[in-house]
Order: structure tokens, then sequence, then C-alpha cells
């Protein structure tokens, strides 16, 4: 699956995207988070506090309850600041 | 009915033109027009850089203009959002609304703002005295938006 990474989350990663292989008893977004931060002191401190992430599965709102599956586009970012 | 996500300037008065040419059955034309501020609480702003997500923000933007046009009797819209990096006065954002109306066309574009800023996968990084910092999204932000929701479809007919 494709993990993107946008603004502060992006900075702590050191990443904009990434494709990964997550283990297929991950089957949702919150499975995902806490195997993700096993990736690395950047991954861990940027998915330290999901209070403050947003999450997109394939460009739509999602939640941490949301399934995922292997070709999926999943983004992680702070809450949205535009307009 | 467009959205436009670009990194270059918009010519206010070109684009109402090109959205109205030729249209008699246009009465009113609402416009809101995003500006960067110099200041940000007591911090003083030198430039900010915006982020967003392609694809996604396209996608967010097309559906809130979607929410729109059941909402209200509108003939036109139009939404341009800018990213990269920006200076206090440069422009951000444009909505555009256009109906027979005013109501519809004031209406749906404070509804568009308001939507736009709590759905539309922006980050503003601003640039101060202090260093470079990732501005928090508002909790007036949210409200502005849900207050929508009590705001039954075609309110404006």
């Amino acid at each position: 699956m494709k993990i993107l990474y946008f603004a502060f989350l992006r900075q702590r990663t050191g990443l904009g995207e990434e494709t990964v292989n997550a283990p297929d008893e991950i089957q949702d977004v919150a499975g995902l988070v806490e195997w993700l931060k096993t990736r690395g002191p950047g991954h861990a401190e940027a998915l330290r506090d999901v209070s403050a992430i947003r999450v997109a599965v394939n460009q739509e709102f999602a939640g941490m309850d949301t399934a995922i599956a292997a070709n999926d586009e999943i983004a992680f970012f702070p809450p949205v600041t535009g307009g | 009915m467009t959205v436009k996500v670009q990194r270059e300037d918009f010519d206010v008065g070109a684009e109402i033109a090109a959205l109205t040419a030729g249209r008699s059955d246009i009465g009113g034309v609402a416009t809101f027009l995003g500006l960067v501020r110099d200041i940000a609480g007591d911090e003083e702003i030198s430039a900010m850089t915006l982020e967003h997500y392609p694809g996604m923000t396209e996608k967010m933007l097309a559906d809130i203009e979607a929410q729109a046009l059941v909402r209200w009797p509108l003939d036109e819209t139009l939404i341009i959002h800018r990213y990269g990096r920006l200076e206090p006065g440069d422009r951000i954002v444009l909505v555009v609304t256009a109906s027979a109306h005013r109501k519809a066309a004031l209406e749906s574009c404070e509804f568009l703002i308001d939507w736009l800023k709590t759905r539309a996968p922006f980050w503003k990084l601003e640039e101060t005295g202090q260093g470079e910092h990732w501005v928090e999204a508002r909790e007036s932000d949210d409200e502005a938006a849900t207050r929508w929701n009590k705001t039954p479809a075609k309110a404006a007919q």
C-alpha cells in the first residue's frame, strides 16, 4: 500500500510517501498506525498522538476503524488549514 | 462549475468576466477573496507556504461545489486555491458563485469558503521572526462549517 504524509508528519518521518507491505493481520487504520510507528523514531514521533492526526483512505476522509487493503492509498496529516 | 488548484496568481476581474461572459440568466455574483495577512495572533508573518494533497484536493473541492449545487440554485461556481510560497498581501483563495438572485449567490459563497476551510486538504506553514510553524486548525472554523448542517437544502429558493 502507498502511504502519504503531509505537513508536520512529512517533516517528522522525513518522507512525502512510501510504499509498504503491511502484515496481513493489519486490517484497519489503527493497526496500520501501530505498525508504521515501528519503522523508526521519526515515524514513532510523527504518529505518537493520533488525536492530532487526520487520515484519508483512497482520498476520502476516514477514521481509525476504517478497513484497509493492500492496494489502498492512505494519507496521514494534521487538521486542514486552507482558505 | 470549476475548480483550479494552482501555484500562479489569478486576476479576480478576469475570472468573473470569464464566468459570466455571454450569460444573461445570471442576476448576481458573489465573491470571497482570501489574502495572506501579516499578523497571526501577535506574531508578524513574513511569508507562508501552502502544502496540499494533489488529487484529494481537487476531489474535495469538487465535492464541496456539488454540495452547494444541491442547496442553492446556482448558475456558475468557481473555486481557485493557490499553493506554494506566498507573502503578505498575496491572494490565496477565490470563491465565486453566480445565481439569478443575490441570496443564493451570497449564502452559497459563504458556505463554500466555510466548508473549504475544514475539508480541503491544505496546510499552512508560517514564517515568523521566531522561525517556522504549522498553523493549527481553529475550532471557530469547525463551528462555522457545522452550522450549515442545520440549513435545509434549497433554503434560498
